[in-house]
């Protein structure tokens, strides 16, 4: 593979794992909040045909992603409301919304399917896109690529180094004693739920904006359970998410080039690859294994293994609080 | 406390009909008249004695699915991978079909305890990768049945592929002795039937009436205490799991045996998403399970009819199971809901 190649791989995989680093972003914010949204799957299916639709009828494509986003907040929210409010399991709420999404999907966008319509356009940033090698992998892409990025920063910026992220995490954590210290947690938790559910809305529609082009049913289906697993895998981080989404992205490419390599091997064994490499990470960092091997370990490494190894879900994940 | 009460006795119905009213607002906005669509629906379900054999049909592997799904709830365990083990209950009970050679009965035998127990592997892995690996369920369960599905499509592109070459549709039909035997031209087997009327009835027994059914009660409620008061809930765990997986197995082989007669692409049909919707519905009261998997049956079969007639898109029956289910999931519980106040008093 001579450099070139390298080089078109490499940011292949980067675009290809755009849509997954914006709602992993999106969704570690609503779990740092301490709701576990998940209805991504079916929400980013929403999200891909509205997004294209309204792109389409409207020609433009940031109008589709506005018409996603809010389609993304909008189940986010009756996730929120039906946990918080009405007290209601998260889990159930966010699985009949998957497949509520799924079928919503299939059928409002069925006078819509595998038309063309209009996408992202490139946009290589000036200057950098000159420097040898990195500027074609980062700075010749569409500005979606840029945005994840950015999205990885700031959402870590907010979450680790400022009072709302404090706060927001105080949520997630410690709700008594953020309350205590007069945060309103179920406020927190809405706005970030709805945040966040805004942002996998942005991420269902750059798959039928940018990446797979236009809606067809079923088009995104699996990337939001992927998108979701991803969240534990990176320890509800989003720098480790982003390094997730991009090990997902290199895996599919890897699995494309092995087809390629060994067109005797039977098409289908590949794509089983990625939901082998699911169960083998979240096992890696859930086994009791793990933790054993790094008893095993040096003293001196046994911390740091310990940092990257073994994570731990914010500790009120998934509970209801109760003001009083 | 009169009107309190009478509230109560309505409530239930608020969300069915609201998940009505919404799937007519979207028919409306397709341009189909919502009661000539409801009609086609219910004529596609019952307007002849072969429709309503599928409803029954297809019915049946929903009912065993669910039935397993009574007892891995009660654990207080999410088994989304239910679909894999339907799925490998009927890659069992194929292999089974198209390897051996023997006189019905016994071959028939032998695919409904392969089917089981391959249902059951499958979810002992997504158990013990649960107990011992830290992996939520869910995921595992997830990933599970993702590797399911596409090991179906590898075995009948390969190596199980029909004899005129492969067509990513299915295996090649099985033998006639191999298939349950059918009521009348339909897809709808009798044996099938029995069976499934024997697991609900053993289930409910289990989960009512005995001390394991305590035991997985416990560790559904609280896992902690359960494990204090001297409840193994690693063994009681992945026991609920292989036995909700066998009845899913089975489900599978039934799919394959009379509504199939071969290992098809998308075997499964969905039926093991749909029976963690019929268990969410029935909300613990387990009698409810068999006639909710029933409406369901009718309004997915009836769909089909929908789209022929109307040409519009057949997921509209799973938008109404599904809005359905969230409105009873949101809105079902007046009590907690504060629209009646009467358990407050005596209960918090």
């Amino acid at each position: 593979m001579d450099n070139s190649a390298l080089v078109l791989t490499l940011s292949s995989i980067l675009l290809a794992s755009t849509p997954l680093i914006i709602a992993v972003c999106g969704e570690i914010l609503t779990e740092r909040s301490g709701i576990v949204n998940l209805s991504l799957d079916g929400t980013m299916l929403m999200a891909a045909m509205t997004g294209f639709v309204i792109a389409f009828e409207s020609n433009n494509v940031w109008i589709g992603f506005l018409a996603a986003a809010l389609v993304g907040s909008f189940f986010a929210f009756i996730v929120a409301f039906g946990s918080i409010r009405l007290r209601q399991s998260q889990f159930a709420i966010g699985f009949v919304l998957t497949l509520l999404g799924d079928d919503l999907s299939a059928f409002l966008g069925q006078n819509y399917t595998r038309i063309p319509g209009p996408v992202v356009k490139h946009y290589a940033i000036p200057i950098l896109k000159d420097i040898p090698i990195i500027g074609p992998i980062f700075f010749d892409q569409d500005p979606l690529v840029y945005f994840a990025f950015i999205l990885v920063g700031v959402t870590s910026f907010w979450l680790f180094r400022t009072q709302p992220g404090l706060r927001l995490r105080s949520a997630g954590e410690r709700p008594e004693a953020g309350f205590a210290r007069g945060v309103n947690i179920n406020l927190q938790r809405y706005l970030y739920t709805v945040i966040g559910g805004a942002l996998v809305g942005i991420a269902g529609a750059s798959y039928s904006l940018n990446i797979k082009i236009g809606w067809a049913e079923g088009s995104t289906r699996g990337f939001g359970w992927i998108a979701l697993a991803i969240v534990i895998f990176g320890g509800w981080s989003p720098v480790r998410g982003m390094l997730g989404a991009l090990l997902f992205g290199a895996t599919k490419a890897l699995a494309t080039y092995l087809q390629r390599t060994y067109p005797e091997v039977s098409v289908v064994a590949f794509n089983a690859i990625p939901w082998v490499l699911m169960i083998l990470v979240l096992l890696l960092v859930g086994s009791d294994f793990t933790e054993r091997m790094i008893l095993i370990a040096p003293k001196s490494i046994q911390r740091p293994l310990q940092r990257i190894l073994r994570i731990a879900p914010p500790a009120a994940l998934g509970s209801s609080f109760i003001e009083d | 406390m009169r009107s309190g009460q009478w509230v109560r006795w309505i409530w239930p119905a608020v969300p069915i009909v609201a998940a009505l009213l919404v799937t007519s607002i979207l028919l409306f906005l397709f341009g189909a008249a919502p009661f000539e669509a409801f009609q086609a629906m219910y004529e596609g379900a019952f307007g002849d004695q072969s429709k309503t054999l599928s409803v029954i049909a297809f019915w049946i592997p929903l009912l065993l699915s669910s039935t397993g799904l009574l007892i891995t709830f009660r654990a207080g365990l999410w088994n989304i991978g239910i679909e894999g083990q339907i799925v490998m209950g009927s890659i069992a009970a194929s292999w089974v079909a198209l390897s051996l050679e023997a006189p019905s009965a016994v071959l028939i035998t032998l695919e409904i305890l392969a089917a089981m127990v391959g249902g059951a592997l499958w979810a002992a892995l997504a158990a013990v990768l649960k107990t011992r690996g830290g992996v939520h369920e869910i995921f595992g369960g997830l990933a599970l049945n993702s590797i399911a599905i596409i090991f179906t499509n590898y075995l009948i592109s390969g190596p199980w592929q029909p004899p005129e070459g492969g067509t990513f549709r299915g295996t090649a039909p099985f033998q006639a002795g191999a298939l349950l035997p059918l009521y009348a031209n339909s897809r709808f087997s009798p044996l099938s039937l029995v069976l499934a009327v024997i697991a609900f009835v053993l289930v409910v027994i289990a989960l009512r009436g005995t001390f394991w059914g305590l035991k997985l009660k416990a560790i559904g409620k609280n896992l902690r205490s359960a494990f204090l008061l001297g409840v193994s809930s690693e063994r009681e765990m992945i026991l609920a799991m292989m036995v909700c997986g066998a009845l899913a197995g089975l489900g599978g082989g039934v799919r394959v045996l009379s509504w199939f007669d071969s290992l098809r692409q998308s075997i499964s049909g969905g039926i093991g998403f749909l029976a963690l919707l019929v268990v969410m519905l029935a909300n613990y009261n387990m009698f409810l399970v068999p006639l909710i998997a029933f409406f369901f049956s009718a309004v997915l079969n009836g769909s089909i009819t929908l789209q022929l007639r109307t040409q519009l898109h057949s997921s509209l029956g799973g938008i109404l199971t599904e809005l359905m289910v969230l409105f009873v999931l949101l809105f079902g519980d007046a009590v907690k809901l504060g629209i009646s106040r009467e358990k407050d008093e005596d209960g918090q």
